[in-house]
């Protein structure tokens, strides 16, 4: 269990490297740091002093490492456009993103599951056919696409819920949070639902597909066989033996959620970090861009880390396995 | 459509010998393809929308009442004209038009062609590069093999989407100024492309080496035929089916990736606009009441990607052995 541990920390770790390794690339090779530091009166010799003292002349490694040394401590520099702080920037979006991530996850779990289980249950019926037709339109249908078709109905025909911002906000320590004022949650009803849309056909068809393998099998027939009421039987026996795949989907994906966020935070304008990202690309405001990316692939690698090595507790026939 | 069944089985039962072998098309006509195809009205439906959609989009200056992008021919006498069934609305201008003048069927069957245009080429090349790499790593294994699935990995732990968008911001900012506009195109091809290609590759890279191992593939190894001829001529032709599937699916991924680039801004240009970036457009105007330059534009995205990938579900369905 140890000999696992350590090597699925240290994939994971050379992975961060890698992405790390991309960032700094960008940061190196996209456009001259010195060209967008000085202006026309700056003499060579200026010029060259300041590279010097940038350290923009050692070794390609030595810049590497430095950079990455300044990344775990959290100091990505200074960002191009606004002369703030990378860091703060980011702080600043932080819990906007995570708030909507989780709302959308939330949204996709109270929805997609009891629609799994409908579609499994009732399977061939006209309605749950029509679900499993819906799912892949659901899927088809790009998140941006949600997004404006439910900005259309529900904010410019009904007028019902704000289509942009963030409402009002209040903030606890450094944490902002939209929850507790009316219309910080009225905001976070369009963006949530748009973000959580794909993933609810996600866990809606992992739902069916294990709900259809369970009632096949020998206990949920002994149940019947009982007399357990049917509703027992499927919420109570079956359900729960479909969990397990859903919890760790639904874990792995919520990095996804963060990068596809970006997508629904530019249709909303939700002040999030995916925003600041768009907004570092069309300025090419590259440390904020390459923090982003860090950050980002951060969470992503560390959810699948820490399910892998879950898994490898509950399962140790997993820890043989190539990782 | 009913006795197609029995027909099938008809088919079955007789001597299926007397194929002429050079007829290819009567071969087509006769396999179990087709008749999963005509016996499937949802699979019908999607090739019928994609194909009318295809020639629709790539006929469109045969018929359509102006060209879109020539400046030239827009009028701003005619800007903001509702679709034509509603109060206002007027010929030859279907759809309405847009705050400059430009109709809105034209510009959307001008865009979907660089939608259509900018998927075929992108499926295209990760067709090449990923049955190239992935024959190679299946065939050969060890080192090319080790390499191939490391960076896979690495690749895998990166959002996709961030790959294109990061790729398609920093290749087009390496670009001349100049060139920007004009290499746009092929700048979200190879986002999309280096986005996508992991997964492709791995699909060839696991037929490819189950297939290394069966015996018709160590018969021509014995007879010392060369590794490139038994790679392509002799493996290639049987793990043709998943790919087919693989590029299907990926060709719906790939318009949506190249809509989402070009709605951040970060794909196409306003001046050769594709579906995306006219939906970025529009969306400007969603508050101003003109909903039809965001609308269809939106619908006409979604009937391609639903009709590509309704077939793509049907054909990994009727290309699976195991469901037959």
């Amino acid at each position: 269990m140890i000999v696992f541990l350590i090597k699925r920390l240290l994939n994971a770790a050379m992975v961060m490297l890698v992405v790390a390794l991309l960032a700094f690339s960008i940061f190196r090779f996209v456009g001259d740091p010195i060209q967008l530091m000085v202006n026309e009166q700056t003499t060579q010799a200026e010029r060259n002093e300041l590279r010097e003292n940038l350290g923009l002349n050692d070794p390609f490694l030595v810049q590497y490492a430095r950079f990455v040394t300044n990344a775990v401590q959290g100091d990505f520099g200074m960002s191009y456009r606004n002369q703030q702080e990378v860091m703060s920037l980011i702080a600043e979006r932080f819990p906007a993103t995570i708030e909507l991530v989780l709302m959308a996850t939330i949204i996709s779990l109270v929805v997609g599951v009891p629609l799994g289980v409908l579609t499994a249950i009732h399977r061939g019926r006209w309605y749950s056919e029509g679900l499993q037709f819906l799912s892949i339109i659901g899927v088809s249908l790009p998140s941006f696409v949600i997004g404006i078709l439910l900005i259309l109905v529900f904010s410019v025909i009904l007028n019902v819920a704000p289509a942009f911002g963030r409402g009002e906000v209040i903030s606890i320590g450094w944490w902002t949070t939209g929850l507790l004022t009316p219309s910080g949650r009225a905001a976070l009803v369009l963006p949530s639902v748009a973000l959580s849309f794909y993933q609810i056909t996600l866990v809606m068809r992992l739902v069916r597909a294990e709900m259809l393998e369970v009632l096949r099998s020998d206990f949920v027939k002994f149940a019947r066989a009982r007399g357990v009421p049917a509703w027992r039987v499927h919420y109570r026996h079956a359900l729960r033996n479909c969990l397990m795949p859903v919890v760790t989907m639904t874990a792995m994906n919520v990095g996804s959620l963060i990068a596809f966020a970006l997508i629904t935070e530019t249709v909303f304008q939700w002040p999030g970090m995916g925003m600041l990202f768009i907004q570092a690309v069309t300025f090419v405001d590259i440390p904020v861009m390459a923090a982003y990316l860090c950050i980002v692939s951060f969470i992503f690698v560390a959810l699948n880390t820490l399910v892998d090595i879950t898994y490898a507790l509950i399962d140790p026939r997993l820890r043989t396995a190539r990782v | 459509m009913t006795d197609l069944p029995d027909a099938r089985t008809a088919r079955m039962t007789e001597n299926p010998a007397p194929l002429p072998r050079s007829d290819r098309l009567a071969r087509f006509f006769a396999s179990d393809l087709w008749w999963s195809f005509r016996s499937h009205p949802m699979a019908m439906a999607a090739a019928f929308l994609l194909v009318f959609l295809i020639v629709a989009a790539f006929a469109a200056p045969l018929y359509v009442p102006q060209n879109p992008f020539d400046p030239a021919e827009l009028q701003l006498i005619n800007a903001e004209i509702p679709p034509i069934w509603m109060e206002g609305g007027q010929w030859p201008w279907i759809l309405g038009t847009d705050t400059q003048g430009r109709d809105i069927l034209s510009a959307i069957l001008y865009g979907s062609r660089i939608s259509i245009m900018i998927g075929l080429a992108s499926v295209v090349l990760s067709l090449i590069v990923c049955i190239g790499l992935g024959l190679m790593a299946g065939y050969y294994g060890g080192i090319i093999d080790n390499a191939l699935m490391r960076v896979g990995d690495i690749l895998l732990s990166i959002p996709t989407i961030l790959i294109a968008i990061l790729v398609s911001a920093v290749v087009r900012q390496m670009l001349p100024p100049s060139l920007r506009d004009i290499g746009a195109g092929g700048v979200l091809v190879l986002a999309i492309v280096l986005s996508a290609w992991v997964q492709y590759a791995r699909t060839v890279r696991a037929q490819a080496s189950v297939e290394k191992g069966k015996d018709y593939v160590q018969a021509a190894r014995l007879l010392k035929v060369p590794a490139r001829r038994i790679m392509f001529r002799h493996i290639l032709p049987n793990t043709l089916t998943p790919i087919l599937v693989a590029a299907t699916l990926n060709f719906g991924m790939a318009i949506l990736t190249e809509a989402t680039l070009s709605f951040l801004g970060i794909g196409m240009p306003a001046s050769q606009p594709s579906l995306g970036t006219l939906i970025r457009l529009g969306n400007q105007f969603l508050f101003a009441g003109i909903w039809w330059v965001v609308l269809f534009p939106v619908l006409q995205l979604c009937l391609l990607v639903v009709a590509v990938n309704l077939l793509g579900d049907w054909l990994r369905d009727a290309l699976n052995p195991k469901l037959r």
